[in-house]
């Protein structure tokens, strides 16, 4: 008797269900890996450099692995770039450090998520490699080679400073947005506290944020009373900058300055006023080209620019050279990284800190 | 297969019913098999319902009764066999088809939805809506209507316990539940009411009931299958008895041709009927 | 014919029941009164700790907060009462907004086209969820999981990473987060789009045919099939259906973020599951009514609301809010365990 093969039949299934699974593994993996630009010509053999951002969807992130890329044929530097697939996925960073290791790159470009991965960071070096921190110096700076870096502390200080003397002697009333609510990283506390104390508020631990008195004095510019109303975290993107703003205002609808983590959250921050029908100053940091124009368009009252591409160019440079025999670059002085530098950009300059208008921002800034 | 065939190689028609054992069969199926994997579920099983008799089908466990009816009312499709209703060819691809062709069926596992209220469960995939533009457009369902019916479909089965139409079937015994299921075989059945073991979860006095109501629907103009492992049960209602056998037909008999007994002794194997001559 | 009981079971049937297993009766016939009776505890809670949450203002705020979430679990509800699971919820929902805000910007098309190009690529998007569970008969777990690292992807791509600002958006697409007052309650066009998709899917599920067939394909869905309901359909639809649902939220998150982000509301599987576990649902399919997601998402967003007014730190808001589902399933299963 002969057995008539149906599309139930199981094992035809199970082949469906194999490849289908199989796919999708290899589409997983590829997310979290690289893509490679070729190298350049010549006779010389091209040096392996690894960047390894946070995430692949922060336009931060995304500028520094566009602008390494670009950069990468003139130094003849066979780049691959990965990484995690969110804020906090240490392991995608661990798995790409260990992906470089094994393929025999020169150098590690990385952009480290927190403490977590300082172990492979170890790893690497003691492998062999170079491993260059970007952006953020790890926990201890002396875990990688060297930093090269925004000073985010000068950043929230630059934006402190030139508040304080905005508001000309008018009693502060603060809001304070930060990044995480769930996590605690060197940027996020770097540039609140390096905020505070631009102002000229006593800021208590360094490096915790929300531990400092709720009301008091400030003493940049004129000096006068500040109000902290609220330490909310945004998440760093629009939506979350609104309901962190949301929130803020409905504790005390009189708020008249707001710090912002970065851009896109001052945008979240700006609408939320204006669908209250208020008006605030807002500074921020980044600088990335859309947060020069929120300058512009008075969005943002001032935001501190950084200069991402600079760190990776800086970076792949540092790592080719060091492969060829050169020297290794050397820390800022009085810093324990490599100042890459911050400018406030702003169009309402004020007296005692330096600034460059939207226009001269607008010209250096990284992303769209 | 002719009448005389039927006289005596199975042990005769049912005394006084020649007149329907002379019709066409309403349902027929003809070398029906059917494998899971390696294992042979049908192995070429032939059956015929007549019109308004109660068949039962006996067999033991693993014999495919349950596989059979399966086959036949459209929640298993055969590997190879043919089914035909009034000498048509029909291809049932899903339980929906035999139900539209008038067959209705209460499965071993009841297929009641525990989470439905009984009403619900009594017009799954037949709902009602209500008339004019709610029901057209909007298709709303008429609930309160559905309850109403319902309440009246099961109190013609006489069962007294169930009285909230809008309850859980959750919340109710098994045996409340079988009464749920037969109540809406015999509730929409048109034309043919297939019941595997209805009585299994009842006591004696619920099946009893069951076994009435089967006898009424046969009077009313239904053909009935009926398949149960309680052997007085259908010696008291059958008319003819079909026997599977190691998934395939061992031989049908009457109550009157052969005793309770040798039906047993037919079904473990242990007796085999004489061939036709 | 009368049926006699035994008497001690008649007995056990007539008991009075104490005040707490009356409550408990009242609350297992109608699940959703259990998350409203904890929106109600938090509101009163609040209320009393502090003087901004009880405001008109704060409290339009707080369905600005809600909506999008809610709208996203609307979708989840669905997937979630057949027994099944989207993982792929914030994807599709990502992918949806980019695509929209890209062809707009870039593509110079009209809003009204932006806007229904991708609601057919969410519909798409579901419909291949839908088309991998029935046809190829994979877990939903599974196949949302692979579908949400292939849309994401795919957003990340398309997108190169980039937000596009509401400026840079036809009128149409950031309407959503245009408001309008009432008293003093000011409240979104968002708002009111989610309103009407809970009431048009509430009725489907509770008044048509097609909401019983859900219940029953998540329920039992070998019992549905034998009874006749087309099963593999009804999945199908409702996967393609909340695939749109997601779209719609896509559309109300431009108008309220003011910009189409890739980095959107990163944890919008979680928050949606949250809602639809909260507001009394079933993971097990079958069981759940859709006004308890609502209220579900309305909790949780009270409680960090509340906290916030309260100036309660934030690490401490986190572990609330994980306290939170705890007590709201284990509420859930004690209302279960009734007996008649």
């Amino acid at each position: 008797m002969t057995r008539m093969t149906t599309f139930n039949n199981s094992s035809c299934r199970r082949a469906i269900a194999i490849i289908a699974a199989v796919s999708t593994a290899v589409t997983v993996a590829a997310c979290n890996r690289g893509d490679s630009s070729s190298p350049g010509t010549g006779g010389e053999a091209a040096i392996g450099v690894s960047l390894i951002t946070k995430d692949s969807t922060n336009p931060f992130f995304v500028a520094m692995q566009k602008g390494a890329k670009q950069d990468a044929t003139k130094n003849n530097v066979k780049l691959t770039v990965a990484s995690g697939k969110q804020e906090g996925d240490d392991q995608g960073q661990i798995t790409a450090i260990e992906d470089a290791i094994a393929r025999g790159d020169k150098g590690i470009l990385i952009t480290p998520m927190s403490n977590g991965v300082n172990a492979s960071m170890t790893k690497a070096r003691d492998a062999g490699l170079y491993v260059i921190a970007l952006d953020t110096p790890p926990d201890p700076a002396d875990t990688v080679d060297i930093t090269f870096a925004t000073d985010n502390r000068q950043a929230g200080k630059l934006d402190g400073q030139w508040a304080a003397a905005q508001l000309d002697g008018k009693p502060a009333v603060i809001a304070l947005i930060d990044l995480f609510d769930d996590k605690i990283v060197s940027v996020d506390y770097n540039r609140d506290q390096g905020f505070l104390e631009g102002m000229g508020i006593d800021v208590a631990d360094p490096k915790k944020n929300g531990d400092e008195a709720k009301t008091g004095k400030y003493t940049g510019g004129k000096g006068g009373t500040y109000t902290i109303v609220c330490n909310e975290a945004g998440q760093g993107a629009e939506d979350g900058g609104r309901t962190a703003m949301e929130r803020c205002l409905a504790k005390n609808p009189n708020i008249n300055l707001v710090y912002t983590i970065n851009e896109p959250t001052a945008v979240g921050a700006n609408a939320s006023l204006k669908a209250a029908g208020k008006t605030a100053i807002i500074v921020s940091v980044d600088g990335g080209c859309a947060g020069v124009a929120s300058v512009e368009s008075g969005i943002v009252g001032a935001t501190s620019q950084q200069y991402p591409l600079k760190m990776a160019t800086l970076g792949m440079e540092a790592v080719a050279k060091i492969a060829r025999g050169g020297e290794k670059p050397k820390t800022s002085p009085g810093l324990d990284f490599y100042n890459t530098g911050v400018a406030l950009v702003t169009d309402k300059k004020v007296d005692g800190v330096d600034s460059i208008s939207s226009d001269e921002g607008a010209k250096i800034c990284w992303g769209n | 297969m002719t009448t005389r065939d039927l006289e005596v190689a199975h042990g005769g028609i049912p005394v006084g019913k020649e007149g329907i054992y002379s019709q066409q069969p309403i349902l027929s199926a003809r070398k029906l098999v059917i494998t899971f994997g390696r294992v042979v579920g049908l192995d070429g099983v032939d059956l015929d319902l007549y019109p308004g008799e109660i068949l039962a089908v006996i067999g033991d466990n693993g014999a495919g009764k349950s596989t059979l009816i399966k086959c036949l009312t459209g929640a298993y499709i055969p590997d190879s066999g043919e089914i035909l209703m009034n000498g048509q060819p029909v291809h049932f691809r899903k339980p929906q088809d035999a139900r539209m062709a008038g067959i209705e069926t209460v499965y071993q596992q009841l297929a009641v939805v525990p989470a439905l209220d009984i009403a619900s469960n009594l017009y799954l995939a037949r709902e009602e809506r209500r008339k004019g533009p709610l029901g057209s457009v909007f298709r709303m369902l008429d609930k309160k209507g559905m309850e109403r019916r319902a309440g009246q479909a099961v109190q013609r089965l006489g069962i007294q316990t169930i009285q909230n139409m809008g309850q859980a079937v959750e919340t109710l015994s098994g045996g409340q539940r079988q009464a749920v299921a037969v109540a809406r075989a015999a509730a929409f059945g048109s034309k043919i009411v297939v019941l595997d073991e209805p009585t299994a979860a009842l006591g004696v006095k619920e099946s009893g009931m069951v076994l009435e109501m089967i006898k009424q629907l046969r009077d009313g103009g239904l053909s009935i299958i009926l398949i149960s492992h309680n052997m007085p049960h259908v010696w008291e209602v059958a008319d003819r008895i079909h026997i599977q056998r190691l998934g395939a037909l061992a031989g049908v008999i009457t109550p009157q041709s052969h005793d309770m007994g040798e039906g047993v002794a037919i079904m473990t194997g242990a007796k085999r009927l004489a061939p036709s001559a | 014919m009368s049926t006699t009981v035994t008497s001690a079971a008649a007995e056990f049937a007539r008991r009075q029941q104490s005040p707490v297993q009356r409550v408990q009766h009242q609350l297992h016939a109608r699940p959703w009164l259990s998350p409203l009776f904890l929106l109600f505890v938090a509101f009163v809670v609040f209320f009393i700790a502090t003087p901004t949450f009880l405001t008109a203002n704060s409290m339009g705020i707080l369905l600005q907060q809600t909506a999008v979430v809610a709208t996203l679990a609307v979708g989840q509800t669905l997937v979630i009462l057949t027994a099944g699971i989207d993982l792929s919820v914030g994807a599709i929902m990502v992918l949806t907004m980019m695509v929209m805000a890209s062809l707009a910007r870039d593509g110079g098309m009209p809003g009204l086209l932006a806007l229904l190009i991708g609601f057919l690529l969410a519909l798409a998007a579901g419909a291949l969820n839908g088309f991998l569970v029935t046809r190829i008969n994979l877990p939903p777990f599974i196949v949302t999981l692979g579908t949400l690292s292939v849309y994401t992807a795919i957003a990340l791509l398309y997108s190169g990473g980039e937000s596009i600002q509401a400026s840079h958006l036809p009128g149409l697409l950031n309407v959503l987060g245009d408001g309008f007052a009432i008293g003093g309650f000011r409240l979104t066009w968002g708002i009111v789009v989610m309103v009407i998709i809970y009431a048009v899917v509430g009725y489907a599920l509770s008044q048509t045919a097609w909401g019983r067939y859900v219940y029953a394909v998540g329920d039992d869905p070998e019992s549905a099939r034998l009874s006749g309901v087309p099963s593999k359909r009804i999945l199908l639809a409702v996967y393609t259906v909340a695939g749109l649902i997601y779209a719609i939220a896509a559309w109300e998150l431009i108008g309220r973020a003011g910009a189409a982000t890739p980095n959107a509301v990163p944890d919008a599987n979680l928050q949606s599951i949250t809602a639809v576990v909260i507001g009394g649902t079933s993971l097990f399919g079958g069981r759940g009514v859709l006004i308890g997601t609502l209220l579900g998402a309305l909790i949780v967003q009270t409680l960090q609301f509340g906290l916030s007014q309260m100036g309660v730190d934030q690490q401490w808001r986190v572990l609330a809010t994980g306290f939170l589902i705890i007590v709201a399933v284990a509420a859930d299963q004690w209302i279960r365990k009734v007996k008649a």
